[in-house]
């Protein structure tokens, strides 16, 4: 409950004072003139005065007091709390991670909604993109959250971003045929696992035949055109012949490496003759597993089936692993915000004279040139304010993190960390406090700037 | 806190499921516990207040066991629902001196907190004498804080199962595992089949499911006795015992091909999304969940009992493991009403009408099987008197929640990251370690 209490009133107190300081300079004129009596002043000031100071004084204040008490509020530990802060491993992750955030997020957010600002500036259906950029803004931070936990799914069946990869990846990659799939364990079998591939223990000799038995292998890499496993086809002087099948008898029981009743061929994969290391022969398993080398001369070679048979699907990205959880869900913080940051921006742009522009293209300047050297020098004031916006919103980034890490440290942001101490299971509210006192800290310098900002426009 | 809302909320929709089948055969049982009127109306004009979460189906089957008590005593009984937050329900009620007479409780580690507080009334002699009637000794004493008993156990949740697809089982012409090394053995089998073996709700949300594979693990090999110190932190988790727990889970933890996705996957998965998997999209044979679990079936076509089923989570050990959570019955005001609801909340009596109407387990063990309306609850409760004396609750909810009941941290964290790097046992017991001390300052 304290949580929101503390929040909001960091965000409201600085325009307070913006509204009260910047009239000043026209007040002292106009207390000439009229010069209302103080008591009347204060009597109008003091409802204001009362719910700032119950609603923003007293927590700040409170909270400072706070942070430097322990968990249970009754010992007095002094600055405990905030060297805890850059203490242990999830405390340093949460700095980390926040850091990356306020480098990474406003920077990007800005970039792209300078892009699509300019751009849509120039189409017939830039209100149309634009109401569309915007529209996320309209979503609640708790709603996207879900969203796009869902976008961000390790399954690609489920999570549009893997689909999208694996997709992607399939149109230049060769599907594999039986990921996973492999010998029986334990030893005294005939065929072994051998550099991701499978090999024969035993050598065959030309003319004879080789049993090849796979297990393992998942119904749905299974292909609808496999038939039952037949023995091989009797081979002659000169060819090579054996099956590759799946060895398991549904139910169980039947006997092991052989090609019993019930077991089904493995059609498509690639065998290969080999002898000291030099392919020799090559065939592919027809629809029952049999296959067929011709031309195989004498001597004795293991069978290889190589690794390309087995090798895994390709499943996407691991978004939410420790590595891109923080990017992805910048990525969907940028989503959010792309279109906030445009708005602002294209407002910017429709202030520019013209006139600058048309001149800087009567001189010869390209467009990029306007756009590097007029454009944005221009806007340069609007993108500060967003820039700097988006600082004071990306410091205290606490829903997107919760719902997408889903508590997974290695997502973990100051703000998350000051709830999971206070509130989340920590059970140590000084800890909390301190936390809090930081981001209010570092919010400052940003709040400072755009109040002076704001004066500065004023004036 | 955060498994037990879970599991209770879990609960609740499994009471939907069960008592839906139960419903008819379940109006008679309750019937039958209603229609003995022994006490005579011994508590005429007395109104008391019960307050406890449950909404909708399994408020209704509380209300019938509440109809029984008024039945038999004569008393008016007035049900408030505390919503999914029990303490932020009761706590200001509390602090305001206006508790309801009689509230259930999610875990014990609130009646502690409660108890500390002294909002609670001891209960009465007679109703001591009624739960040492009923009960084992050790869920007595959960219900006592500083030697002083308050609670009563009243519904519990079945931890110690494993539910699997019959239909994969037979086409691999596997049998349900007895032993540990079986289910190891059953999951090579399965996989030899090509039927990846489990899915691993070890997202950093739902890693509860974590603590209790290793809790089953754990009291079948080191016994009742040093789960009960380990939960209170007597030994450490630097225990050689707690490594040979972690060894065994790696066992299976500890294969990718055994998990379905492999660790990537795993270590993302929530708890509802690990059984749809299994019963909804049939990606791996076997998952862990308690007989809440039943709730998140019933989402998918598979029907539970046929197309799901469960068997005992298979002895690592010497100890058939049976692990339970569930809702400790509390008295918070003085006065007769309250302790003769208590009393009979305690009794095999009230056990009996609430087992009939389905959705409901308990460790009181004079509630015979026979009583139970569905199946499935049935062989669970068999289980958990088999076990006996050798039941124990939920190690994690025992434990503070900054160690047991946080996501991102404490022991579903470390029990995570032993998921993602199954071979670094001394370093997770280290982790564990760590986390505990400080959670149990």
């Amino acid at each position: 409950m304290k949580a929101p209490n503390e929040e909001a009133p960091k965000e409201q107190a600085p325009p307070a004072v913006a509204g009260g300081a910047a009239p000043a300079p026209r007040g002292r004129t106009a207390r000439e003139r009229l010069n209302p009596p103080s008591w009347l002043a204060m009597t109008f000031l003091l409802p204001a005065l009362l719910l700032l100071g119950f609603l923003v004084v007293y927590p700040i204040v409170y909270s400072v007091i706070r942070s430097f008490f322990d968990a249970s509020g009754d010992g007095f530990v002094g600055v405990d709390n905030y060297t805890g802060v850059f203490k242990g491993h999830d405390n340093l992750v949460a700095v980390r991670n926040t850091a990356i955030w306020v480098v990474v997020a406003p920077t990007v957010v800005t970039i792209v909604g300078l892009v699509f600002a300019v751009l849509t500036e120039r189409i017939r259906w830039g209100t149309v993109f634009k109401l569309v950029v915007f529209m996320p803004m309209a979503i609640s931070f708790l709603a996207s959250g879900v969203i796009f936990r869902l976008v961000y799914q390790q399954d690609p069946d489920k999570g549009v971003a893997n689909a999208a990869l694996v997709a992607i990846h399939d149109t230049f990659a060769q599907g594999t045929t039986y990921p996973g799939a492999g010998p029986r364990n334990g030893g005294n079998q005939p065929v072994r696992a051998e550099g991701g591939g499978v090999v024969t223990v035993n050598q065959v000799a030309a003319g004879q035949s080789a049993l090849v038995p796979l297990l393992k292998v998942k119904p749905e890499y299974l292909p609808k055109d496999a038939k039952p496993a037949a023995r091989a086809p009797a081979s002659q002087p000169g060819r090579l012949t054996g099956t590759v099948w799946f060895d398991f008898t549904k139910g169980g029981g039947g006997q092991p490496n052989a090609p019993n009743a019930g077991e089904s061929g493995l059609p498509g994969i690639k065998v290969e003759a080999v002898k000291d290391g030099k392919v020799v022969a090559k065939a592919t398993t027809g629809a029952d597993g049999t296959f067929t080398m011709k031309k195989v001369p004498d001597g004795s070679y293991t069978i290889r089936l190589p690794a390309g048979n087995f090798t895994a699907a390709y499943n996407g990205a691991e978004w939410l692993g420790g590595t891109l959880i923080t990017p992805a869900i910048i990525g969907s913080y940028l989503w959010v915000w792309a279109g906030f940051a445009m708005v602002l921006i294209a407002a910017g742009l429709a202030a520019i004279p013209r006139d600058a522009l048309e001149a800087a293209r009567v001189d010869g300047a390209t467009e990029w040139q306007v756009f590097r050297r007029v454009t944005i020098p221009l806007l340069a004031p609007v993108l500060v304010v967003v820039l700097v916006t988006l600082v004071i919103n990306v410091l205290k980034v606490f829903d997107l993190v919760y719902i997408i890490g889903g508590g997974d440290p290695d997502a973990s942001v100051l703000a998350l960390q000051m709830w999971t101490e206070s509130f989340g299971g920590g059970d140590d509210q000084g800890a909390g406090s301190a936390i809090a006192v930081l981001l209010f800290v570092l919010v400052l310098p940003a709040m400072l700037f755009n109040v002076r900002r704001i004066r500065q426009e004023r004036s | 806190m955060r498994v037990s809302r879970r599991v209770l909320s879990a609960a609740v929709a499994a009471g939907l499921v069960v008592s839906g089948a139960a419903a008819c055969g379940g109006d008679d049982d309750g019937g039958d516990g209603g229609s003995t009127p022994s006490g005579g109306g011994a508590l005429k004009g007395t109104t008391i207040e019960v307050a406890a979460k449950w909404t909708g189906p399994e408020e209704a089957n509380f209300r019938k066991v509440l109809q029984a008590f008024e039945k038999k005593t004569g008393a008016k009984v007035n049900y408030a629902s505390t919503g999914e937050n029990t303490d932020a329900y009761l706590g200001p009620r509390i602090e305001a001196k206006n508790p309801p007479d009689v509230a259930l409780l999610p875990q014990p580690g609130l009646m502690q907190q409660y108890a500390k507080k002294g909002a609670l009334k001891p209960l009465a002699p007679d109703v001591v004498t009624e739960v040492g009637n009923n009960f084992s000794p050790y869920w007595k004493e959960l219900g006592s804080a500083d030697g002083k008993p308050y609670g009563v156990m009243v519904k519990a949740a079945y931890k110690s199962i494993l539910w699997y697809r019959p239909q994969v089982f037979s086409d691999a012409g596997v049998q349900p595992p007895k032993s540990w090394a079986d289910l190891v053995k059953t999951a090579g089998t399965l996989q030899d089949a090509g039927t990846t073996p489990f899915t691993l709700a070890a997202g950093p949300q739902d890693s509860w499911t974590l603590t209790d594979w290793f809790e089953n693990v754990y009291l079948s090999q080191a016994g009742p006795d040093n789960y009960d110190k380990l939960a209170k932190h007597e030994i450490k988790w630097t225990d050689p015992t707690v490594g040979k727990a972690l060894e065994t889970l790696a066992q299976i933890w500890g294969k990718g091909d055994f998990l379905n996705g492999g660790v990537a996957t795993a270590t993302k998965t929530k708890f509802d999304e690990s059984v749809t998997q299994v019963f909804g999209q049939e990606k791996a044979a076997m998952v862990y969940g308690g007989d809440f679990a039943a709730a998140n079936i019933a989402t998918t076509k598979a029907k539970v009992g046929t197309d799901a089923q469960v068997f005992a989570f298979p002895a690592a050990g010497t100890t058939p493991p049976a692990i339970l959570g569930g809702d400790v019955a509390v008295a918070l005001k003085d006065g007769k009403g309250a302790q003769e609801l208590m009393k009979f909340l305690a009794s095999p009596e009230a056990g009996k009408v609430w087992a009939g109407l389905g959705g409901y387990l308990t460790p009181n063990k004079n509630v015979p099987s026979s009583a139970y309306s569905d199946p499935i609850a049935k062989q669970l409760i068999e289980q958990i008197q088999k076990s006996g004396d050798a039941a124990r609750y939920d190690m994690s909810d025992l434990a503070p929640a900054a160690f047991g009941a946080t996501p991102g941290k404490g022991e579903w964290e470390a029990l995570r990251a032993f998921v993602q790097h199954p071979t670094d046992v001394k370093g997770t017991q280290a982790k564990l370690e760590a986390e505990a001390a400080k959670a149990y300052k």
